[in-house]
C-alpha cells in the first residue's frame, strides 16, 4: 500500500516542496514590502553552504548541531540579503540588476562554491542531518504515514509558517503597514510608517527563509555539499510568489506541486519507468515558464494583485 | 489671538528650482486660512514641508507657538496636523477602514475591522461625509476618496487640517459639501488652511487668505476686505482678464476633419469608459471639451489618437477610416495629440530633446536612409524647432526631463505641429504652467487653428475652454451631455452639466 505511486510522489513532493516553500513565502515577505528580490537561488546557496559548514564543525550533541546549522544557514542568507537591501533599498539601484548580481556573485560559480572549496565542505558527507521523523509512530500507517507522519520538522515548522504568516499578512496592524508600504509607499510614508525600515526588515527576513530553504537542500535533500546543488529552486520560488498570488497558503499548494514535478524523475525512475531523465528533470522549469507566461497575461496583472509598487525604488522629495 | 501655525522664513530647494523662496504664514486657530497661488508657487511644497514629508533648507516652523522640528510625517501627525493631498495617500486595494487605521500606532496587534468600520461611520455621520467603509478605494469616486482623506485625517484627531486643492477633482456641488464640512470642522475649534487657486472659492470659504508667487509670500489679507481682481492682481502679479481670443481666420465647419461616430471605449480596469460619443470637428475649428477629471476624457483623448482600441463606433480624420487602436495609422491620418501625462505619455523623458523632436518622423527620408538614423539631420531639425518654438533648454541633447514644465511643453507642441497635422488633441495643454508658457501655448493653439487644424481641447479649465473654443461639449461619464456655441455659453450651465445636472430639455 504505502508503495504505491501515489503515496511515493505524494510524500515525496511535500518533502521536495519544503524548500521551494520557505524560499518562496520569504519572496512573499520582500516582495509585499516593494523589493523585488532576484538574488534568491544565491541566497539559497550561500545558506545552504554555510548549513553544510555548520554541520561538520559545530560542535556538541547531533540536535544542538543542526539546530545551529539551521540558524547559520539563515543568517548567511539574512546578511546576503542585507546586501541587496542595502542596494535596492538605500541606493536604490535597479532592483533587477541587483539581484540578478547577487545570483551570479553568489550562486554555483561564485561565493558559494568559493566558501565550499576553503571549507572542504564537500569533502566530508554532511552526517549530522535533517532527518526524516516519525511522529506518534505512524510513519508506516497505510496512505497518510508517508506523507503526513514521516517528515523532516522543518516540514512541520513550515505548516506553523504558513498559518503564522497568513495571520501576519492579513490581520495584523504589521501586515497591513507593510503591504501599504508595497502597494502605495507615498501612502504609507505619509502616514507615518517608516519604508525603508519596513523594506529593510522583510527584505532580510526572506534572505533568512532563502537560506532556509538553502540549509534543507544540503542537510536533508541530498544531503552533502554539491556546488550549484539548489539547481534553480531560487528561480521557482520566485515563480512561485506569482502563481500563489502573494498568498502564502495557496503558495504552499503550488510548492508541492512543484515538488511532485522535481521528484517525479527519482521516483519514476526507481520503478523503472522507461521516460528519459532528461525531459523530468525540465519539467519543473517547463512549467515555470508555462506559470510566468500565463500569469503575465494582461488580464492576470490586472486581477493578480501584485504590489503596486513592486520593484520601484521610493523616495520621499521625488515626484 | 494665538497662532495655530507660523511659519518663518521657509527656503525649499529642489534641483534647479526655489520651490519656497523665503515664505512666511502666520494662520490662527480656528480659522479657515486659504493658501492662493498659481501652479508651482510653492503652495504643495509649503504644506509638505508643514507635515513632514519635505525638510525645509532654512526657516522655522512653529505650532502654537512652539518651535517644530519635523523630520517625519510622524511627527507632524503627533503634533495635530493632518494633510489631504492633492494627490491622494490611499492604497487602492485596502478597505476604507483599512486605510483609515493605516499606521495608527496605537491601534490594536490584530486588526478590528468592525470596531473601525463603527468609528468611520461615527465620524462621517458626524460631519456629512458618506462613505461606506467596507468598500475599496478603488471602486470610489475621487469625491469619495476625498472624503475618506478626511476622515483619515479626522480619525487622528487633527487639530490643523490642510488640503491641497481639494475641489480640483470636484463638481461644483460636490465642491459645496465640502465647504460646509469644513466650516463644521472651525465651528469646533479646529484650523482649516485650504490651498487653491481658484478665486472665487477662496472667497467663499476663508476667513484670510495667503498669496504666494513664485515661491514667495505676497501678503496676507482678510477675505471680507478684499475681491476677486484684487487676489487675482496679487497672485499673478498683473491684472488679469479673461478675455476671448479673436480670430482674424474664423472656423469653416463646411469642411470635417475629424469625425467619431458611436465610440465607445472601455477603461483600464475594462468598464465602459466612453458611451456612444458622436462628435465632428471643422477645419480650424476648436472644439472645447468641457467635464470634470475622469468622466471619460482620457480615453477620449486616447480613442482618437489610436492608443486605445475601440469596443464600437468608428472614427474619420478627413473622410479616412483610422484603424481602432493603431497610433501608426492615427499618425498617418494626420492625427497630433497632446497627452495630459507629457512627460511619460507624450515624450520619453530621460532621452534628449533631439530625440524627442524626431520620435514622430524618424521614418522619413530626410532623418534616416536604409533604417540607420541620420543624427546630423535630426540635430538640424532640433535646432531649427527649438528656435522656432523659443524652447529653453542648453543644447538639443539634454534630456527633456531636465527641463521646466513649459519648456516640456513647447518640446511636445513642436513635435506635434512640425507634423502638420489635420486635427489636433490637446489634453490639458496648459495644466501646471506658469502664466508666460501658458499664453504660449494658447497663442500656438489659436494659431494651429487659423492654419486650418481641428483641435480637440480637452480641459477641467472651463476659462481655457471658454476663452479659445468656437464650441463646447460636455462630457459627464463617457457621455457627451451637454452642447453649445462658444458665444452663449454661460459658466453656470456648464458647471451644471458638468456634474451631471440636466439642463432644461437637455440631453442625458
Ligand atoms: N519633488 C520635487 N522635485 C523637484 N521639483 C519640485 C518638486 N516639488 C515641486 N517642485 C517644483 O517646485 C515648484 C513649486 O511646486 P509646488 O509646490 O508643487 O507648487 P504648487 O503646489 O503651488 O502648484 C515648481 O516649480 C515645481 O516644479
Ligand atoms: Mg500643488
Amino acid at each position: 500500500m504505502n508503495s504505491n505511486i501515489f503515496v511515493i510522489i505524494a510524500s515525496s513532493a511535500i518533502f521536495y516542496g519544503t524548500p521551494l516553500f520557505f524560499a518562496a513565502l520569504g519572496g512573499i515577505f520582500t516582495e509585499r514590502s516593494g523589493v523585488l528580490n532576484l538574488g534568491v537561488e544565491g541566497t539559497m546557496l550561500l545558506g545552504g553552504v554555510s548549513g553544510a559548514w555548520a554541520s561538520q564543525h559545530v560542535p556538541g550533541s547531533a540536535w544542538f548541531t543542526v539546530l545551529a546549522a539551521i540558524i547559520i544557514g539563515m543568517a548567511a542568507g539574512a546578511l546576503t540579503s542585507t546586501l541587496l537591501a542595502f542596494l535596492c533599498v538605500t541606493l536604490r539601484t535597479n532592483q533587477t540588476v541587483a539581484g540578478l548580481a547577487i545570483t551570479i556573485f553568489a550562486g554555483g560559480v561564485g561565493l558559494s562554491s568559493y566558501f565550499a572549496n576553503i571549507w572542504k565542505v564537500a569533502e566530508a558527507p554532511v552526517d549530522r542531518q535533517v532527518r526524516r521523523l516519525d511522529v506518534f509512530g505512524w510513519a508506516d500507517a497505510p496512505v497518510v504515514g508517508p506523507i503526513l507522519f514521516n517528515q523532516t520538522i522543518l516540514t512541520y515548522l513550515s505548516w506553523v509558517l504558513v498559518v503564522l504568516a497568513s495571520v501576519y499578512l492579513f490581520r495584523t496592524r504589521f501586515g497591513l503597514q507593510l503591504r501599504a508600504v508595497g502597494e502605495s509607499p507615498q501612502t504609507a510614508d505619509a502616514m507615518g510608517i517608516n519604508v525603508v525600515k519596513y523594506r529593510y526588515l522583510h527584505t532580510i527576513l526572506g534572505g533568512a527563509l532563502a537560506g532556509l530553504g538553502g540549509v534543507y537542500y544540503s542537510l536533508a535533500i541530498v544531503p552533502t555539499w554539491v556546488d550549484g546543488m539548489t539547481k534553480g529552486a531560487g528561480w521557482i520560488a520566485i515563480a512561485l510568489v506569482i502563481f500563489g498570488f502573494w498568498r502564502p497558503s495557496i503558495t504552499l499548494i503550488g510548492a508541492y506541486l512543484f515538488g511532485a514535478l522535481q521528484s517525479l524523475s527519482s521516483t519514476l525512475k526507481a520503478r523503472n519507468v522507461q521516460i528519459s531523465g532528461d525531459v523530468l528533470d525540465a519539467l519543473p522549469f517547463f512549467m515555470t515558464i508555462v506559470v510566468l507566461v500565463l500569469v503575465s497575461t494582461r488580464f492576470a496583472h490586472r486581477r493578480l494583485g501584485a504590489p503596486a509598487a513592486l520593484g520601484v525604488p521610493y523616495e520621499r522629495e521625488e515626484r | 489671538m494665538t497662532s495655530a501655525v507660523r511659519m518663518t522664513g521657509i527656503v525649499k530647494r529642489f534641483p534647479g528650482v526655489v520651490a519656497n523662496d523665503g515664505v512666511d504664514v502666520d494662520i490662527r486657530a480656528g480659522e479657515v486660512h486659504a493658501l492662493l497661488g498659481e501652479n508651482g508657487a510653492g503652495k504643495s511644497t509649503l504644506s509638505n514641508i508643514l507635515t513632514g514629508l519635505y525638510r525645509p533648507d532654512e526657516g522655522t516652523v512653529e505650532i502654537n507657538g512652539q518651535a517644530m522640528q519635523f523630520s517625519s510625517p510622524r511627527d507632524a501627525l503627533d503634533a495635530g496636523i493632518g494633510m489631504v493631498h492633492q494627490h491622494f495617500r490611499l492604497v487602492s486595494t485596502f478597505t476604507v477602514a483599512e486605510n483609515v487605521v493605516l499606521g495608527e500606532p496605537d491601534s490594536p496587534f490584530m486588526m478590528d475591522q468592525s470596531r473601525v468600520a463603527q468609528q468611520v461611520e461615527e465620524l462621517s455621520n458626524r460631519y456629512g461625509l458618506a462613505v461606506d467603509p467596507s468598500a475599496r478605494i478603488w471602486q470610489l469616486s475621487v469625491g469619495e476618496q476625498q472624503r475618506v482623506e478626511i476622515i483619515k485625517v479626522l480619525y487622528r484627531g487633527a487639530k490643523v487640517l490642510i488640503l491641497d486643492e481639494p475641489t480640483a477633482v470636484l463638481t461644483p456641488i460636490e465642491a459645496d459639501a465640502l465647504f460646509k464640512t469644513l466650516r463644521a470642522m472651525v465651528a469646533e475649534g479646529r484650523t482649516v488652511i485650504f490651498i487653491s487657486h481658484k478665486l472665487d472659492e477662496v472667497m467663499k470659504v476663508s476667513d484670510r487668505v495667503t498669496v504666494l508667487r513664485g515661491g514667495k509670500t505676497v501678503g496676507t489679507v482678510e477675505t471680507a476686505n478684499t475681491n476677486t481682481r484684487e487676489l487675482a492682481s496679487l497672485m499673478v502679479g498683473r491684472s488679469v482678464e479673461f478675455n476671448r481670443v479673436t480670430r482674424s481666420n474664423p472656423a469653416d465647419v463646411s469642411h470635417t476633419v475629424l469625425t467619431l461616430s458611436g465610440v465607445s471605449a472601455r477603461d483600464d480596469r475594462g468598464r465602459d469608459a466612453l458611451h456612444g460619443v458622436s462628435l465632428t470637428v471643422g477645419r480650424g475649428e476648436i472644439v472645447g471639451v468641457a467635464g470634470v477629471a475622469g468622466n471619460g476624457q482620457r480615453e477620449l483623448a486616447e480613442a482618437i489618437s489610436g492608443m486605445r482600441a475601440l469596443s464600437s463606433g468608428h472614427i474619420d480624420v478627413s473622410g479616412e477610416r483610422v484603424q481602432s487602436g493603431r497610433a501608426r495609422s492615427a499618425i498617418a491620418k494626420g492625427v497630433a495629440h497632446i497627452p495630459e501625462d507629457r512627460l511619460h505619455t507624450g515624450l520619453a523623458s530621460s532621452h534628449s530633446v533631439e530625440d524627442n523632436l524626431a520620435l514622430k518622423n524618424y521614418r522619413s527620408s530626410s532623418l534616416s536612409k536604409f533604417r540607420v538614423l541620420r543624427r546630423k539631420a535630426i540635430r538640424a531639425q532640433a535646432t531649427d524647432l527649438v528656435q522656432n518654438y523659443d524652447v529653453k533648454t542648453p543644447d538639443t541633447v539634454t534630456p527633456v526631463r531636465l527641463l521646466s514644465g513649459g519648456n516640456v511643453q513647447k518640446v511636445l507642441l513642436a513635435r506635434e505641429f512640425s507634423s502638420l497635422p489635420k486635427v489636433l488633441i490637446a489634453a490639458s495643454p496648459t495644466r501646471g504652467l506658469d502664466v508666460g508658457a501658458i499664453e504660449t501655448v494658447r497663442a500656438r493653439l489659436v494659431e494651429a487653428a487659423e492654419r486650418g487644424v481641428g483641435i480637440l481641447l480637452i480641459s477641467e479649465d472651463l476659462d481655457e475652454i471658454m476663452s479659445l473654443a468656437d464650441r463646447i461639449v460636455v462630457m459627464y461619464e463617457g457621455r457627451l451631455v451637454d452642447e453649445v456655441a462658444a458665444e452663449a455659453a454661460d459658466r453656470e450651465r456648464l458647471g451644471l452639466t458638468m456634474g451631471g445636472s440636466t439642463v432644461s430639455g437637455g440631453a442625458r
